[in-house]
């Protein structure tokens, strides 16, 4: 099957998820990711490099399962931008490259003297994709960020908590996946651009703006209505308003740490919610009708609370389905992966191999495409693994040249 | 930079038809808001969105919905009723002449009315149709009823969100995150298929499931199973962990939430940490301040691992931790924000989403939108980009459309071409 990026190359400064996450899908898609790692610290300037969890307890450098899952599929050389030599390799590299991606600090491109005007001079319509957690632009350019601290600034750590209680946030680095996807989705686009126009261009993305685009209607709500979130001990995001659902809701199933989601979406939803627990509550007038059930929400969720409480979430969450009303288990990470049809079956966790750590499986594309499928080829790169293949084979250094680019301390 | 060459988005020229509702309109909000000629094909009566609220004014009206504003600026919307054969030739004709159709129809739903794929392509070979649904097209419970609460729950971002205590259920985080997340990864997917096409390559079809796609979306939920078959576990307001860590949430003195970040280690940090207590005359008070002092002598940086068997190490740390929240609980959120990024600590204000669009940062970057709608006599400020193209700029180039409003305009341009 052909590769819809076959024949793109990209420069690849990224690291940890929000930069690695981007560039990661491209070499899914056979383009050709260089990522360039320094060898005085080890590639270290990635904090996820070498780091936990490990597969079989083995440590090392190139044995770190985060750092394999956002880098498969990638090339990896190393270069030291210290020495001259080292900054006319990457030169000699941005000359041959589409695109040159990077979430390093707002500056450190800068400072390394490959800005973009510089990159530009290099080769005149280079694709050139920053993210940062505030962007290069604007008073908190300089400002310090990972995950946590962007979704806390975007609006996104708010919006997710129940009635009267604090934030409870994402339990994840939610904006270090999504930031990703939207630096990948401008380096995607800016491509389509100069294939149309001939035009390279910069990028700047601020995470933290990305994040705030995943609010829309809350914002407007201000701007329009002049309604903040922050009233009535709101928000409370397991109930749904916009459109007003109920029940709508996480409620406890059987067992230690059990949990169904069940969302009525309508009239019809709620009458076969109520069909099939078929007991006395479900016929309160309280709740014959939406905004009743909506006034009345806690003793709502109390009552179907105490019929879900005694009941296993896999059983009751299909008979719903059936039914015909959308519901689900919580599922753990073991139940969603090694037991849910829909993502094993459908190809959503490859093993990959790396060279070093063996086979393991990581996250895969979560789509199908009939004529350019995704594959993920190979393991992330160790340490300089392809330092031949990139010197030798596409920059056309000799083996004694790259032998002496060791020596040095270049690569 | 670039000076550009026309005012226009990196998709200018794509032409799009979006067959959407919640699930996918905002797959066609981001190519449009990108340049792209987005036509929404509504149902007669308009699309479902509309009747969603929030409204202005508190007034349902389909025009009035700021739901459905959000979701489809920069569009155009004609109205087709692809239950009647003439609607059907209508879309069949706009479908020939267009680059993608982005669709969240249910499985099935297309093919039913002779409007899928296998129909569609002959027309049209380097059509792009990209499909957008809850489990995929196919598997077994490609049927089965959601809503983006039962795919998160299902899905794996529900575990690891919620708070420390765990006879609190789990949570659901706002604003359809699940619905959103699909529709980055039908962008993703969609351009990867026009760069095939760009370089020769004809049309395909795009499977997205909302599942798969935030199945992959949740970070260590995923590869610490993956890896090392293990479960993480949800802590408030931070990472989900097979180890639990220490809080990071604390409240201001003005009630709102602040994530403390990271806490200083490196004896400059502590230096930095001294003279700041002492601007605002809180470094005496601080009860813990000669510990702060010893940490600022140090000719190390303070070891988090030795810190366990280690009670000086601890202790400083800890003096260190406590400080940072000391101060928190003596000063405004914001005054905490900004004092301690500027001074390199890495700390986040928790934002609603009011703030964040009267925020100065965000203001500067030009995040306010205004967007005028000329039959209300009124300009909104909307959300903006994601995104800064510095050579193709991101624009909302036309509010969000009346429904049909551009019904025959749309006709007219299929019949004349």
């Amino acid at each position: 099957m052909p590769k819809a990026l076959a024949g793109y190359r990209i420069c690849d400064f990224t690291g940890q998820l929000a930069g690695a996450g981007a560039t990661r899908h491209l070499a899914a898609f056979g383009a050709e990711v260089i990522r360039i790692e320094d060898p005085v610290n080890q590639g270290r300037w990635d904090i996820l490099r070498g780091q936990p969890p490990y597969k079989d307890e083995r440590r090392g450098i190139n044995l770190g399962g985060s750092f394999n899952n956002h880098n498969v599929g990638k090339l990896g050389i190393t270069l030291n931008l210290r020495t001259e030599r080292g900054k006319e390799l990457l030169a000699e590299l941005v000359k041959v490259s589409d695109v040159v991606s990077e979430n390093f600090s707002a500056g450190v491109m800068d400072r390394l003297g490959f800005g973009y005007d510089r990159l530009a001079a290099i080769k005149q319509d280079i694709i050139y994709v920053s993210n940062s957690g505030f962007g290069k632009q604007g008073p908190y350019g300089t400002y310090k960020t990972w995950g946590p601290i962007v979704q806390a600034v975007s609006g996104l750590t708010w919006t997710s908590k129940l009635r009267d209680l604090e934030p409870a946030g994402w339990g994840y680095s939610y904006m270090d996946h999504t930031g990703g996807y939207y630096m990948c989705i401008a380096i995607l686009a800016a491509l389509h651009h100069r294939n149309v126009t001939g035009e390279g261009q910069w990028v700047d993305m601020s995470c933290t703006d990305a994040g705030a685009t995943l609010t829309g209607p809350a914002i407007l709500d201000y701007t329009a209505n002049g309604r903040p979130t922050r009233r009535d001990g709101l928000p409370d995001s397991n109930h749904n308003r916009w459109p007003p659902m109920a029940p709508h809701a996480v409620y406890p199933a059987e067992g230690e740490d059990n949990w169904i989601a069940i969302a009525c979406r309508d009239e019809a939803d709620w009458r076969a919610l109520a069909a099939e627990v078929a007991e006395p509550w479900t016929a309160d007038p309280r709740f014959a009708t939406l905004d009743g059930r909506i006034e009345h929400e806690p003793a709502l969720d109390e009552a179907l609370g105490g019929w879900t409480a005694s009941r296993d979430k896999f059983a009751t969450a299909e008979r719903l389905r059936a039914a015909g009303v959308p519901a689900s288990a919580v599922q753990r990470p073991g139940e969603r992966i090694d037991g849910d049809a829909n993502t094993s079956a459908w190809g959503l966790w490859p093993t990959v191999q790396q060279t070093d750590m063996g086979d393991v499986r990581v996250d895969g594309v979560p789509a199908h495409l009939g004529e350019t499928e995704w594959e993920l080829t190979h393991g992330a790169p160790n340490l300089g693994e392809h330092n031949e293949e990139v010197y030798g084979g596409l920059l056309g250094l000799d083996a004694g040249e790259i032998a002496s680019l060791r020596e040095e301390g270049v690569i | 930079m670039t000076t550009p060459s026309a005012p226009t988005g990196p998709m200018h020229g794509l032409r799009v038809v979006e067959l959407c509702e919640e699930i996918g309109e905002f797959a066609g909000k981001l190519l449009a808001d990108m340049g792209a000629d987005v036509v929404k094909v509504e149902p007669p009566g308009g699309s479902r969105t509309r009747s969603y609220a929030p409204f202005l004014d508190d007034e349902p009206h389909p025009d009035r919905s700021l739901f459905f504003w959000h979701y489809n600026t920069s569009k155009r919307s004609v109205v087709l009723d692809l239950d009647g054969e003439e609607g059907r030739e209508a879309f069949r004709k706009l479908v020939a002449g267009a680059d993608v159709l982005v669709e969240d129809r249910a499985p099935g739903w297309l093919a039913e009315r002779g409007l899928d794929y296998e129909d569609l392509r002959g027309d049209n070979p380097g059509l792009i149709h990209c499909a957008i649904t809850p489990f995929g097209r196919s598997g077994p419970r490609a049927d089965d009823p959601a809503t983006d609460l039962t795919i998160l729950a299902g899905a794996g971002p529900v575990w690891s969100c919620g708070y420390d205590d765990h006879s609190i259920p789990p949570v659901r985080g706002g604003g359809n995150q699940g619905y959103q997340t699909g529709c980055h990864w039908a962008l993703i997917t969609i351009l990867t298929a026009l760069l095939y096409r760009d370089n020769g390559g004809g049309g395909q079809f795009i499977d997205v499931s909302l599942h798969a796609a935030s199945n992959v979306t949740t970070e260590a939920g995923s590869y610490q199973w993956l890896v090392a078959g293990e479960t993480v576990q949800r802590q408030t307001g931070r990472h989900a962990g097979v180890n639990p860590s220490g809080p990071t949430q604390v409240q201001a003195k003005d009630g709102v939430w602040m994530n403390t970040g990271l806490f200083p280690r490196r004896p400059h940090e502590f230096r930095i940490l001294i003279e700041w207590m002492q601007e605002l005359g809180l470094f005496e008070p601080y009860e813990q301040s000669a510990l702060l002092e010893v940490a600022a002598g140090m000719d190390r940086m303070l070891d988090m691992g030795r810190a366990a068997e280690d009670e000086e190490e601890a202790a400083l740390l800890s003096a260190g931790r406590e400080a940072m929240i000391f101060l928190v609980q003596h000063m405004d959120a914001y005054d905490y924000f900004y004092g301690a990024q500027e001074r390199g600590f890495q700390v986040g204000i928790i934002y609603a989403p009011e703030d964040v669009i009267e925020d100065p940062h965000f203001i500067a970057r030009g995040f306010r939108t205004e967007v005028e709608h000329p039959e209300l006599g009124r300009t909104f400020v909307y959300p903006g980009a994601p995104y800064a193209f510095q050579g193709s700029p991101w624009a909302i180039t036309r509010r969000p459309p009346l429904p049909g409003e551009h019904t025959a305009e749309v006709l007219a341009e299929l019949d004349s071409a």
